[in-house]
């Protein structure tokens, strides 16, 4: 019966492992802002292509072949 | 999607809507907007939910101070070398697009690493690369797509703050014992007739002592950590010679604690310590319920949040350089710009301004200040720029000086005593005398379980019921009020609510609307064709006087002005056939002067003579006599108005007969006002707006702001309440009385099961597995009793 003993303290220290883990998520912040994510996981990649010219993206090509010229 | 309506923010495009890709605009800064997210493949806004974007504002300038390397390293959270993270506040986050298109913001700029919106809170952490976008290019990127942040003196005091979690820490640690515990005292439950001595199950004695020296361990830290709130407030009520509630709680969790460490140390049973993790946990689980949080509103603000971090100042050799307000001093040459907020007391320097010190005063019409006249910290620039010589600092500012008062410094929170605090006195001293009694009862009969019955009389009256009653009804009175759009800072608020029997009213802004106003035409009547000349000269101006008669004319065809000029400050003017109007000041038009300054008026003149003139009203909210007429039935009303008397005839006729009127109501009359009236023993609600009403805010029991727009501009109060809702008030204030019956009611049902309890108690019987059936079932009978109750309230109003 002494078995008991293993069962308890592997039962004990699973229970305080994932007490730590809440302890350490509530740290973290995770717990801050319980609405925004899941908003957030609906989203996928939804750029819609358009034909038209992105002045943005045009400009920061050019840098970044700039700081390669640059190396 | 109606045709009529904006793209973009969903606006009506009341003329000359703009047309592009089939779509219509209400103007060009929402076209703008629509290209700039269209040529970035982030079109997929308006899918998400359509018309949800703003107009974006004119900004230009009104950043410069983000250049300065100072104002950078206190707005940052984080800044080092090209990385630099901010954390904005958004008013305008209000929709799943508002998320989707903020957190693609690297589409826009390259620069932009990474940007995470908190959408309660309405904030926005960007982390960006500064070499290739300053902070002040990415403020002026969001508000060119409408999602212009809201930065002030606030920003810049106190920018970090950390949050308090230790609640929920506890919560955690009481919970995770609270479990444990009630799994290792589960085999003693299935093993009540027998113990050692008659046989019994033999695993459960030869496990027994472990098993019960577990569960010692897992309530220490509950009772030292978690529960210690309670000792400490305990021991502070009797310092300060007051018996609250929490005196019998923590009087029953030392009894708890002591009795089973002694139980399980001279083995004589398995000790309450299920009983005594379950209490405190359901003990902080009604003190997070409690705790319900507006994240997006701030109900402590001062004027630092309306104050700009910074503010562009003329130097000696004329050029003009940003400089922070706390840098001002006496002397300064400051340039004020269009619609930017005068931050300290000066004298003008340009010819004329136009000052909207409604924020201040309360006064609804703007101010025609001449040169070198004295003008005042918190005033609004309507007209052009201004220039200024300053003449205090910041913090002695008039309006700042508000602030220094001493009720700012004051918790209201503390001198209330709350319903629960009020009966713990008489629950505590009942329960001690049962005890002693009993006791003594036991001493003369059987002294052997004298001590037994003590204990146990202590432990079975600890208030557990009694102290979730008011939590969960007030917490869910909370979130019900919410959701009705009236939020209150904390659940003494609404406890305060129900006592109120004196409610003061400011007059601008609280039961007037600063949206509408009607306006009556005075003098000799208009020809068609002036009328409609009339209204097409106005349509191009966008003083908001114009903008508002413009709405009130009748429709007239648009028609090309041969002539059109606007002077600033003074009005507008245009000709077409042989008709030329002025529409403008009294000085401008040239017409026969009505000089009482109490009425705000436009005057109109053709071809040089004067015609008439257009007098604006106060538009009073919908309802607001039949509220009064209805409040007034059970509470004492009065009206406190920073503006002049132009109103009182009116506001007599809609009132309530007797009702008390006072004008030219300064802030410091105000709080003098409240205060009078506490000392008559008065408990007083002032319902007000703007930060001249903050000190009569601060200084009321309960202090409601009322707000067209939630997000922005309420100064420091208990509650806001949304402008529609305003008819809605008197039921509100019926229904926190409602609630505290709620309470009342609750209270008796949990009394019911301490009798229940003490009947065990006294005659000696209790067993540990009695108080562990009975603490819960009696704390969530009441949970669920409060819940439902409050519910059925809910629905009732509203």
């Amino acid at each position: 019966m002494s078995v008991i003993y293993i069962l308890l303290t592997m039962s004990i220290a699973i229970a305080i492992l994932f007490f730590i883990a809440f302890i350490i998520s509530v740290k973290n912040g995770q717990y801050d802002d319980s609405y925004t994510p899941s908003v957030r996981m609906l989203f996928e990649d939804e750029l819609v292509k358009s034909k038209t010219e992105k002045p943005y993206k045009k400009y920061s090509d050019k840098i970044l072949k700039k700081e390669k010229r640059t190396q | 999607m109606d045709s009529n309506k904006c793209y973009h923010c969903g606006d009506d495009c009341i003329n000359n809507s703009i047309k592009i890709d089939k779509k219509n605009f209400c103007c060009n800064g929402c076209k703008t907007v629509y290209e700039i997210f269209s040529s970035n493949d982030l079109s997929y806004y308006y899918d998400l939910q359509p018309a949800a974007g703003s107009t974006p504002k004119v900004v230009e300038g009104k950043y410069d101070f983000l250049d300065i390397a100072a104002v950078i390293e206190k707005l940052t959270e984080f800044n080092d070398g090209n990385v630099q993270i901010v954390n904005l506040h958004v008013p305008h986050i209000h929709c799943s697009s508002c998320i989707w298109v903020l957190e693609n913001l690297n589409t826009l700029n390259p620069f932009v690493i990474n940007s995470e919106v908190d959408f309660p809170k309405k904030t926005v952490r960007i982390t960006y690369n500064s070499e290739g976008i300053s902070i002040k290019n990415l403020v002026i990127l969001l508000s060119r797509i409408g999602y212009e942040p809201y930065i002030s003196l606030d920003d810049y005091d106190n920018n970090k703050k950390s949050i308090d979690r230790s609640l929920i820490y506890k919560l955690g640690v009481a919970g995770f014992a609270f479990g444990n515990v009630m799994f290792l005292s589960f085999p003693d439950y299935f093993d009540l007739s027998s113990n050692a001595a008659s046989g019994g199950e033999f695993w459960l004695n030869e496990y027994q002592v472990i098993f019960r020296w577990l569960m010692f361990v897992f309530s220490l830290p509950v009772v030292f950590y978690a529960g210690w709130d309670y000792f400490i407030s305990a021991y502070k009520g009797i310092r300060s010679k007051i018996l609250n509630i929490d005196v019998p709680i923590a009087l029953g969790i030392v009894v708890l604690f002591l009795r089973s460490t002694i139980d399980i140390t001279f083995d004589l049973g398995s000790g309450f310590f299920d009983s005594l993790t379950g209490l405190i946990f359901f003990l902080l689980l009604g003190k997070f319920f409690q705790q319900k949080t507006y994240s997006f509103l701030s109900f402590d603000r001062d004027y630092k949040s309306y104050f700009p971090i910074a503010v562009t100042r003329i130097t000696s050799e004329e050029k003009e350089e940003t400089t922070q307000v706390h840098a001002i001093r006496k002397g300064d040459r400051l340039l004020i710009r269009n619609e930017e907020l005068i931050p300290v007391d000066g004298t003008l320097l340009s010819s004329t301004a136009r000052i909207d010190y409604s924020f201040v005063s309360g006064e609804s019409e703007p101010v025609l200040k001449k040169v070198g006249e004295k003008i005042f910290a918190g005033g609004k620039q309507l007209d052009g720029t201004l220039e200024m010589i300053v003449q205090k600092s910041v913090s002695q500012s008039y309006l700042t000086q508000l602030w220094s008062n001493s009720v700012f410094q004051k918790d209201k929170n503390s001198k209330f005593q709350t319903l629960t605090n009020s009966i713990g006195k008489r629950f505590t001293i009942t329960v001690l005398s049962i005890a002693a009694i009993a006791t003594a009862f036991w001493l003369y009969y059987d002294p052997s379980k004298a001590m037994n019955v003590f204990t146990a009389v202590l432990i079975i009256a600890c208030p557990c019921a009694i102290s979730l009653a008011a939590p969960f009804t007030l917490g869910n009175m909370l979130r019900i009020f919410g959701r009705k759009k009236f939020y209150l800072k904390d659940t003494q608020t609404i406890e305060q609510l129900a006592q109120i029997d004196t409610a003061i009213f400011d007059k601008t802004g609280t039961i007037t609307t600063l949206q509408k106003s009607t306006a009556s035409y005075e003098g000799m009547p208009l020809s068609d064709a002036e009328e409609s000349l009339l209204k097409n000269t106005i349509r191009a101006s966008n003083h908001p006087l114009s903008r508002s008669l413009y709405d009130i004319l009748s429709q007239q065809n648009i028609v090309t002005l041969d002539e059109y000029e606007e002077h600033l400050g003074k009005g507008v003017e245009g000709s077409k056939d042989e008709n030329h109007i002025k529409v403008g000041s009294a000085d401008f038009v040239g017409g026969e002067l009505h000089f009482d300054a109490l009425t705000t008026s436009v005057y109109i003149s053709n071809n040089n003579n004067y015609k008439g003139r257009y007098v604006f009203h106060n538009q009073y909210r919908e309802g607001v006599s039949e509220v009064f007429k209805a409040m007034s039935k059970t509470l004492d009303l009065a009206i406190l108005s920073g503006d002049n008397e132009g109103e009182k005839a009116r506001l007599e006729k809609l009132l309530p007969k007797l009702t008390p009127l006072y004008f030219n109501q300064k802030p410091e009359h105000k709080l003098e006002f409240i205060k009078s009236l506490q000392e008559q023993d008065k408990k007083v609600m002032m319902i007000g707006d703007g930060l001249n009403d903050a000190g009569a805010l601060a200084q009321s029991n309960v202090g409601i702001a009322i707000s067209e727009n939630i997000n922005v501009f309420s100064p420091a109060c208990d509650g806001i309440l949304d402008a529609s809702k305003f008819q809605q008030l008197y039921p509100y204030i019926n229904a926190s009385k409602k609630a505290m019956k709620i309470i009342k009611l609750s209270f008796i049902l949990s009394l019911l099961y301490n009798i229940i309890g003490l009947y065990f108690a006294i005659t000696g019987q209790l067993q540990p597995v009695i108080a562990a059936i009975l603490m819960p079932l009696s704390s969530i009978s009441v949970v669920v009793f409060a819940t439902v109750m409050t519910s059925i309230l809910g629905r009732k109003i509203e």
